[in-house]
């Protein structure tokens, strides 16, 4: 499947569309999504002169002034605004979890199970009487922090296996193609659940089961890209300056790839985040009495007739993170790749 | 077709697409059809020679008949099933069963003693998981044609090796694996040596009220009325339906798509228990929920740490506000409803006592150790609150919830320290339990037996020669009295804190009549359950 | 065009090492699940010689790699092996679990991409507007919704309160049993068998899962339509058509959207191919018994007959819609002719 330049088909995936995000030299990467801190001269009104002028006088400058316009693009966006916000919100809330928290997450109460909310609970209570807006809090960490470790497990791996495929083509090529193909054939919820049975439920189990569905498509987003930098001018004079291999590879190939990456990760967080709950509901990925919110739903779905709050809770707080990833993946990709707007 | 289309006519419909729309959406289950929501998925077959599952021992008892029964008003009391009459020779090793006339099986024929010396033989040849239970007595395939004969077609004689106590044979006969299956369907079924076994796994060939008529895994079960039956049921069909999930159970409860939940939880039982369209049937099984701690692992060895978590356990709250509908608090290895039970209750939570104890096994300050369990509910939440109870006495458990299977491995494997599990009687004789808790003739590690006490690696080769005696006792009263000895000081000693007995509860509507839960499975009966 | 097909045969020749690939993944996986597989053929109750005789039987006293040996050369003469969990073969099963997954699937991928199509033309033809932005809520909203809490609150909601709607399972428990399957799809097969209340009995049932499923993927195949009509809606000749006056709904359907009909079949064509692969969380909440459900179930119970013969298959489905989609690029496309 990886006879063409697009392996598979070259509508496998959306995000490979940005692939024809025209170059940006390797040192004006955004290091982030869109969080510019312009360092340029002088108060407001000069900074954004200098952002944003014609005759930029020097590579950073340039580099600034883009990103400094990819965020205005950003800010039209309002709903990519909002998803950054309720981001920013949920961050802020689980970081500082010990101070909003009401309660101690584990503490149970069994005579006052499943409790409507009240003054003392302000979410009410779960099936053995904690507290469920401090478990929300607390189980924001387990989420959100399981996500984090599945992109960093994930980014760097595809990004390497892709771009190594990519740039060294041939016989390279074919077998991390085969190897990406055959994961990528599994179902991926299946392929989670089976690593997760053969490991033991857990959140550790359950980030690798993740990272090893979710790592395929970044591959082949990276390899596509590669493709198309590997013929471009400044390599082939990288090339001629004698920089080894390895150095193009990790200096000017994998940075160009970032962009597109950055679109592609922020857009998969939401799927991460539902195949890590997925994971959960079903009893495979973290365990009681981790506060995770897919966990939560599950344990709690037996009460959803009588005390549907103690699963809606939990299940609000996974559709506004996903839902946030998903504007904002969708605001980044507006920017990133113009002809998609 | 048929069934169906009068079933249609009988209601009224009309086959216009828009009536069915409405029928389907406001569907009530049909006259004369009973509609039960169960998880099923435990069934890997309906053979009664091979089958231990608990839905498939409730099938079992429901197809076939046995030798003898014991009735659910007084689980103690052996009646006849098949048998009308049996005797005991002096020697206790020659048993007569003599059959009642005119029982007979789905096909119209008769049952004759011929089936019933086929049936027994077949357990013994095919020598399936449940076929210890009637090997015990020292049936072999060898012998087999000699100690199980049928010397007249009414008169059925069974040979055991050793002096065996009456009840005891009884107990056993009266099991899931005693069913008797007919002769003459089964071997013409026979494929090769299997006796009609891969056929037999999901049909039936029985004398009891229903009939199986079709088993797809994980999805329906469907019997239907033995119209041949001594006793024919009143329901001409049942259909029992894989719902997995309590809450659906509930819901298809409620909109009238089921006429009788199994598996509801114990807060979906209180809020239905309110209403007056539902009847709730309850009955203690003869199934355990225990914490079994490893005497493998040295602190958990030590007597006065495993009287601590004894003492630690709350078992009044958990039971009381996590399932109180579906266990109630029982701390001896024999549960309620089986012949000699035991039903003291000597520990409670006492949080300063356990310390001390603690304090005097040399751990003041607690330790550390891994706890297993089944990760699905109710049990789930069961082990969190033991973990709270453990903690307060500074006993800090790894949590380690698994699938069932998984636990199993592990504590089969003896690797676990703690471990909270479920443990089901097999036969309905008080040694189906006391072999398991509290015999262990081999410890080591290749024993043939691997009973819950090697599986705790207990050494206890007094108490198993005491339960060995228990078992040969033919006295009865005598034999109870050596089974209560022997629980009170299994609570005293044991490595297992046996917390609660399963209370099974059947939720239905109000206008089912007549459901009896069995304290084992394959007494659970539907043939007096009718619609009203 | 030659050059491409063979681009395609070496590609389609590839198909076997990913299969292989998958059973060494599944297979040894399969091995280190914690789970004794014995124990689903014999219980927890059986005595060691029990035990032990069933460990022979299963060939699991055989050293891991001639198990895989054998399990190989078992594949390649067409032999699964036989399910544990259900007693049948594990070709019985696929046959009797697959058409559930594949109605299902069939059913969602018909709405989604009639939905679909709908929004994203509607979206591209009124970029900016507040359709455009409406539009993009409502399917990001559908692709960041757990599926277990819309199919909960679905059930709920249609099912438990306003009573529109069936429960769980394929079928009303009155037509259990009662038409002939032929196709393995209940509406098929009643359709067949002129028996229009069985028919509209499971189409009712389809409803909520294929509806969520529906939901989730329209969002992937709203937003490419929109993308690729505005591509073309860009593009010289419907300017030039604008010129010339044709009303807008022509140069829309007529000329834009035939247009992009091509990489939209691809995109459809793999999104089925997702949701052909079971969708086992909807198949979980709606007990609906499919491939999904079937895998699920035989892992947890470490029946790993099923669990491999089910995954190749699944990947075998995956594998070959994604040629097909393939293909179907390479021989529409005019571009790439």
């Amino acid at each position: 499947m990886s006879a063409g330049p697009t392996p598979g088909s070259p509508m496998a995936d959306a995000a490979t569309a940005t692939a024809a995000v025209e170059p940006i030299p390797p040192d004006a990467v955004p290091e982030a999504a869109g969080a510019p801190s312009p360092r340029g001269p002088g108060g407001v009104p000069r900074r954004r002169e200098w952002l944003l002028t014609d005759a930029p006088a020097s590579r950073s400058q340039a580099a600034w002034g883009r990103r400094y316009q990819a965020w205005l693009a950003f800010r039209r966006n309002p709903l990519a605004t909002v998803g950054l916000a309720v981001i920013l919100v949920m961050l802020l809330l689980i970081l500082l979890a010990p101070v909003l928290a009401t309660h101690d997450p584990g503490i149970q109460e069994l005579g006052n199970r499943l409790a409507a909310p009240s003054a003392q609970h302000w979410l009410g209570t779960d099936e053995l009487g904690r507290d469920v807006w401090s478990r929300l809090l607390y189980g924001g960490r387990i989420t959100l922090g399981m996500v984090v470790a599945v992109v960093l497990l994930v980014a760097p791996l595809g990004l390497l296996v892709g771009c190594v495929a990519g740039y060294a083509g041939g016989i390279w090529d074919r077998l991390l193609m085969r190897v990406t193909d055959v994961f990528l054939a599994f179902p991926r919820l299946i392929l989670a659940l089976a690593f997760v049975a053969a490991m033991r439920p857990g959140v550790e189990s359950a980030v690798i089961a993740i990272a090893l569905t979710a790592w395929p498509p970044y591959a082949r987003l990276a390899r596509a890209e590669t493709l198309t930098i590997r013929r471009t001018d400044y390599v082939a004079a990288a090339r001629m300056t004698g920089a080894s291999h390895a150095r193009i590879v990790l200096r000017h190939v994998m940075p160009m790839c970032m962009p597109s990456l950055v679109v592609r990760v922020t857009l998969d967080m939401s799927s991460i985040i539902l195949t890590a709950a997925g994971l959960g509901f079903l009893g495979l990925g973290a365990q009681p009495p981790l506060p995770e919110w897919g966990t939560m739903i599950a344990t709690a779905r037996r009460f959803i007739l009588e005390q549907w709050w103690v699963a809606l809770m939990p299940g609000i707080a996974i559709f506004a993170a996903s839902l946030a990833f998903n504007l904002l993946g969708d605001g980044l990709r507006d920017v990133l790749d113009p002809k998609q707007r | 077709m048929t069934t169906r289309r009068n079933l249609l006519a009988a209601s009224g419909a009309a086959f216009l697409p828009w009536d069915s729309l409405i029928r389907a959406a406001h569907a009530q289950t049909p006259p004369g059809v009973i509609v039960m929501a169960k998880q099923i998925d435990d069934i890997i077959t309906l053979d009664p020679a091979e089958s231990f599952e608990y839905t498939a021992q409730e099938i079992a008892g429901n197809v076939y008949q046995k030798l003898v029964t014991t009735p659910n008003d007084e689980p103690s009391r052996l009646t006849g099933d098949l048998a009308e009459s049996w005797t005991a020779s002096e020697d206790a090793k020659t048993f007569t069963f003599r059959l009642k006339p005119g029982q007979k099986f789905s096909s119209g024929r008769e049952v004759t003693a011929e089936d019933v010396a086929y049936s027994l033989q077949r357990v013994v040849a095919l020598n399936k998981s449940p076929a210890f239970i009637i090997n015990q007595f020292g049936f072999t395939k060898d012998n087999m044609a000699q100690t199980i004969r049928a010397t007249d077609p009414r008169t059925v004689v069974l040979t055991t090796a050793e002096p065996t106590a009456t009840s005891f044979l009884l107990y056993c006969l009266s099991a899931g694996v005693g069913s008797i299956v007919e002769k003459a369907t089964v071997s013409g079924r026979a494929q090769g040596e299997d006796w009609g076994n891969a056929w037999l796994k999901g049909n039936s060939a029985g004398s009891g009220p229903y009939s199986i008529v079709s088993w797809r895994a994980s999805e329906a079960v469907t019997l239907q009325a033995n119209a041949n039956s001594a006793t024919p049921p009143a329901t001409r069909r049942i259909i029992m339906r894989h719902v997995a999930d309590p809450s659906a159970q509930l819901l298809g409860l409620q909109r009238g798509d089921y006429d009788l939940a199994r598996n509801l939880a114990s807060d979906q039982i209180k809020t239905l228990s309110g209403d007056r369209s539902y009847t709730v049937v309850s009955q203690r099984k003869a199934s355990l929920l225990y914490v079994a701690m490893n005497q493998k692992n040295p602190i958990l060895a030590k007597l006065q740490v495993r009287q601590a978590i004894k003492m630690a356990i709350d078992y009044e709250g958990i039971q009381r506000n996590i399932v109180p509908n579906n266990y109630a608090v029982h701390q001896a290895f024999l549960p309620e409803g089986l012949p000699g039970a035991l039903t003291e209750k000597p520990f409670k939570l006492d949080v300063a006592a356990a310390k001390r104890l603690l304090a005097e096994a040399g751990h003041p300050d607690g330790f550390e150790c891994s706890f297993d369990f089944f990760s699905g509910a109710p049990v789930g939440d069961i082990a969190q609150a033991l973990q709270a109870n453990l903690a307060a006495i500074g006993i800090r458990p790894r949590m380690l919830p698994g699938e069932m299977r998984a636990v199993i491995t592990k504590t089969r494997a003896r690797q676990h320290d703690l471990a909270l599990l479920r443990w089901g009687s097999d036969y309905f004789d008080p040694h189906s339990n006391a072999e398991a808790f509290s015999m262990n003739p081999d410890n080591g590690e290749d024993a043939r037996n691997k009973t819950l006490a090697w599986r705790s690696s207990w050494n206890i080769p007094e108490l198993t020669a005491r339960t060995l005696a228990a078992v040969k006792e033919t006295d009865t009263a005598k034999r109870v009295a050596m089974y209560e000895a022997l629980q009170r000081e299994h609570q005293q000693t044991s490595p297992f804190a046996v917390m609660l007995q399963e209370l099974e509860t059947a939720v239905m509507r109000n206008s089912l009549r007549g459901m009896q839960i069995g304290v084992l499975s394959d007494r659970t009966s539907y043939a007096t359950v009718a619609k009203g | 065009m030659k050059a491409r097909l063979g681009a395609l045969a070496a590609t389609a020749a590839s198909i076997p090492i990913t299969l292989l690939g998958l059973a060494v993944v599944t297979f040894f996986i399969g091995r280190v699940v914690p789970i004794d597989p014995v124990l689903a053929v014999v219980g927890d109750r059986a005595p060691a010689d029990v035990v032990e005789r069933a460990r022979i039987e299963l060939g699991l006293d055989q050293p891991l790699l001639v198990q895989f040996w054998r399990y190989l050369t078992d594949i390649l003469t067409g032999n699964l092996g036989r399910s544990v969990m259900t007693s049948n073969t594990v070709w019985e099963d696929i046959a009797r679990f697959f058409p559930a997954t594949f109605e299902l699937a069939t059913f969602a991928i018909l709405v989604a991409a009639i939905l679909g199509i709908g929004l994203g033309v509607l979206a591209a033809t009124r970029q900016g507007s507040w359709a455009d932005q409406a539009v993009r809520v409502f399917c990001l909203a559908g692709h960041s919704l757990p599926v277990f809490v819309l199919g909960l609150i679905s059930l709920l909601v249609f099912y438990a309160w306003l009573g529109w709607l069936p429960g769980p399972g394929r079928q009303g428990i009155v037509y259990q049993d009662m038409v002939e399957p032929i196709t393995g799809l209940l509406t098929l097969d009643a359709a067949l068998a002129n028996d229009w209340p069985a028919f509209w009995d499971a189409v009712l049932h389809l409803i909520q899962p294929a509806g969520i499923l529906a939901f989730f993927s329209l969002a992937y195949i709203a937003r490419m339509t929109r993308a690729f009509m505005l591509a073309e809606l860009r593009s010289e000749y419907v300017t030039t058509a604008r010129a010339k006056g044709l009303s807008s709904t022509r140069i829309v359907w007529r000329h834009a959207f035939r247009n992009t009909l091509v990489p939209l079949v691809t995109v459809i064509f793999l999104t089925y191919a997702g949701l052909l692969e079971g969708a086992v969380l909807t198949e979980t909440i709606f007990a609906w018994p499919g491939l999904g459900q079937y895998l699920t179930v035989s892992l947890l119970n470490a029946d790993m007959n099923a669990v491999l013969g089910a995954t190749l298959v699944v990947g075998l489905i995956y594998v070959v819609l994604n040629l097909l989609a393939d293909l179907l690029y390479r021989l529409m496309d005019p571009r790439t002719r």
